[in-house]
């Protein structure tokens, strides 16, 4: 038991706490003003229903002792023996239960991501029931193939330091599916759909940002260089994307915007995730500026393709954890950390290849059953709010209040 | 006694109240409004969509004033307000036909 490393992985636990209200200004920025308390309720709930989800089956079944590579078993059902002994498969140093509410505060986030893909027209009472059902079977499984004792992704070799994997091409897959079963929000593409509040969205952002660090830093579960690494690594691929996607849409659109900005902030932050504590500064760079341009093009190709995925959590989240999965298959070097593996670009191609199966399976697995799942609670509940209300705005109608008053 | 509104850019709000204020207008009503004329509306980029914007913010100035008073006070703010381009806005004067004060039930023109 190390003090240093369970102080740094308890704050860390606390800063990525901290990113689901981020979370929830920089969407809730982004939606029209009748639906910002909808769209921040959707995010902030998910730290009470998923922390006690979390507690009661979700870590048990993510971390827990391992049935057949794919699920952890029920022992830790209710936290039963997960308490001050650290689990040594996890970590060593620190606490056991210190290393499961850090992983708590990462199934809340990834639940809150997706929301955006269905922002301004979901029901409340589906979406819980909708949120928990996925975490349960989809997060949990998921996060226990690639970083449970036993996983089968984790025992193929697959490297994701914070969860490219886990967090953001699961949330992103789930996210596309959600927009495909629930469909355009009502006057897409002939209304002006305009963000009411990008100060939010910028200062949520920032939130982010800052949060991240506990997320990418913190994932090395220890207060040692691997850590500052991760953070070296987390900023400086935050900081290309920025300029790149600002770069882009300057060239493409003539204006480089805030919302460009923020938007390319969260997209490097992503791309950056699984490979955080196996690259170098260099290629965390590299990363980064490729996270701005492929995130930008993608929100840009979902207009084509017709999804309404209001906040673009596929085309940022998805596609920026693809590149981030991928890229930690080239540009990976064990002379980061001995722990992980070389990729492509230092003498080992096979990397990328266990990359690219990881990355298959997840977005398969996730969204063929969160379609399943949105199929099942649409017919129970019906996922969307009447049409009447989603035009007076889901603030009045799912929450009887209202944002902004005279 | 008149009403005089005028539509104005935002920003000659603060040259419009200095120039009343030069010729002794006592009191004005503003109002943040939006709106569209010859100018049309404007082109919004948000991550890549394009939105036109019809409805331009302007500013509504209000104005009650004596019959006298009405030529100096609509000169002014044509001045005042004028940059020359398209979008500058528009005066209307309409008759009022009683003004009473509140706290001291005055009418007409010593309610002003």
């Amino acid at each position: 038991m190390n003090p240093a490393n369970t102080a740094f992985v308890l704050v860390s636990a606390a800063l990525v706490m901290l990113m689901t209200p981020g979370l929830a200004l920089f969407y809730g920025g982004m939606v029209r003003g009748k639906n910002v308390l909808a769209t921040i309720m959707q995010n902030f709930v998910l730290l009470a229903v998923i922390g006690v989800q979390w507690a009661l089956v979700g870590y048990s079944l993510a971390f827990g002792p391992d049935v057949g590579g794919v699920v952890g078993s029920l022992e830790w059902l209710g936290l039963q023996g997960v308490g001050a002994e650290p689990f040594k498969a996890y970590s060593e140093t620190i606490p056991h239960s210190t290393f499961m509410i850090f992983q708590a505060m990462f199934a809340i986030i990834t639940a809150a991501l997706i929301t955006g893909a269905w922002a301004e027209r979901m029901k409340f009472n589906a979406f819980l029931v909708f949120i928990l059902l996925w975490s349960t079977l989809v997060y949990d499984p998921v996060a226990h193939w690639v970083w449970g004792d036993g996983g089968f992704l984790k025992g193929l070799g697959a490297l994701d330091f914070a969860g490219g994997t886990v967090v953001h091409i699961n949330a992103g897959a789930a996210a596309l599916a959600a927009a495909l079963v629930m469909g355009h929000r009502e006057g897409y593409g002939k209304e002006a759909f305009i963000p009411h509040n990008l100060p939010m969205t910028i200062l949520g952002a920032g939130l982010l940002w800052f949060g991240w660090f506990g997320f990418n830093a913190g994932s090395a579960l220890a207060a040692d260089g691997l850590a500052a690494s991760a953070f070296v690594a987390t900023h400086l691929a935050t900081c290309a994307a920025v300029l790149s996607w600002l770069a882009t849409e300057w060239l493409v659109r003539g204006k480089p915007t805030t919302l460009g900005a923020a938007s390319g902030a969260v997209a490097g932050l992503v791309a950056v995730t699984p490979a955080a504590g196996f690259v170098g500064p260099m290629s965390a760079l590299l990363i980064g500026l490729g996270a701005g341009v492929f995130c930008y093009l993608a929100v840009l190709a979902k207009v084509k393709l017709g999804y309404d995925d209001s906040l673009d959590v596929v085309g940022v989240h998805g596609v920026g954890g693809l590149w981030g999965a991928l890229a930690t298959g080239l540009f990976a070097s064990k002379a980061v950390n001995d722990a992980g593996a070389d990729g492509l670009f230092f003498g080992n191609p096979a990397l990328l290849g266990i990359q690219a199966v990881a990355v298959l399976v997840t977005i398969v697995y996730s969204f063929v059953l969160s379609f399943v799942l949105l199929k099942v609670v649409d017919a129970l509940l019906g996922l969307r709010v009447a049409r009447d209300d989603e035009v007076a705005g889901l603030d009045l109608t799912e929450h009887q209040e209202a944002g902004y008053s005279l | 006694m008149k009403k005089i509104e005028a539509i104005i850019q935002p920003f000659k709000l603060e040259a419009v109240k200095e120039a009343l204020h030069g010729i002794s207008v006592q009191g004005m009503t503003v109002t943040e409004v939006k709106g569209f004329g010859r100018q049309k509306g404007l082109r919004e980029v948000y991550r890549g969509m394009e939105y036109q914007v019809d409805f331009i913010p302007k500013v509504k100035i209000e104005v009650i004033a004596p019959d006298d008073k009405v030529e100096t006070i609509v000169k002014t703010i044509m001045t005042a307000a004028r940059t020359g381009r398209i979008g500058d806005g528009k005066i209307f004067v309409s008759p009022v036909a009683q003004v009473i004060r509140i706290r001291t039930g005055e009418t007409g023109d010593a309610a002003i």
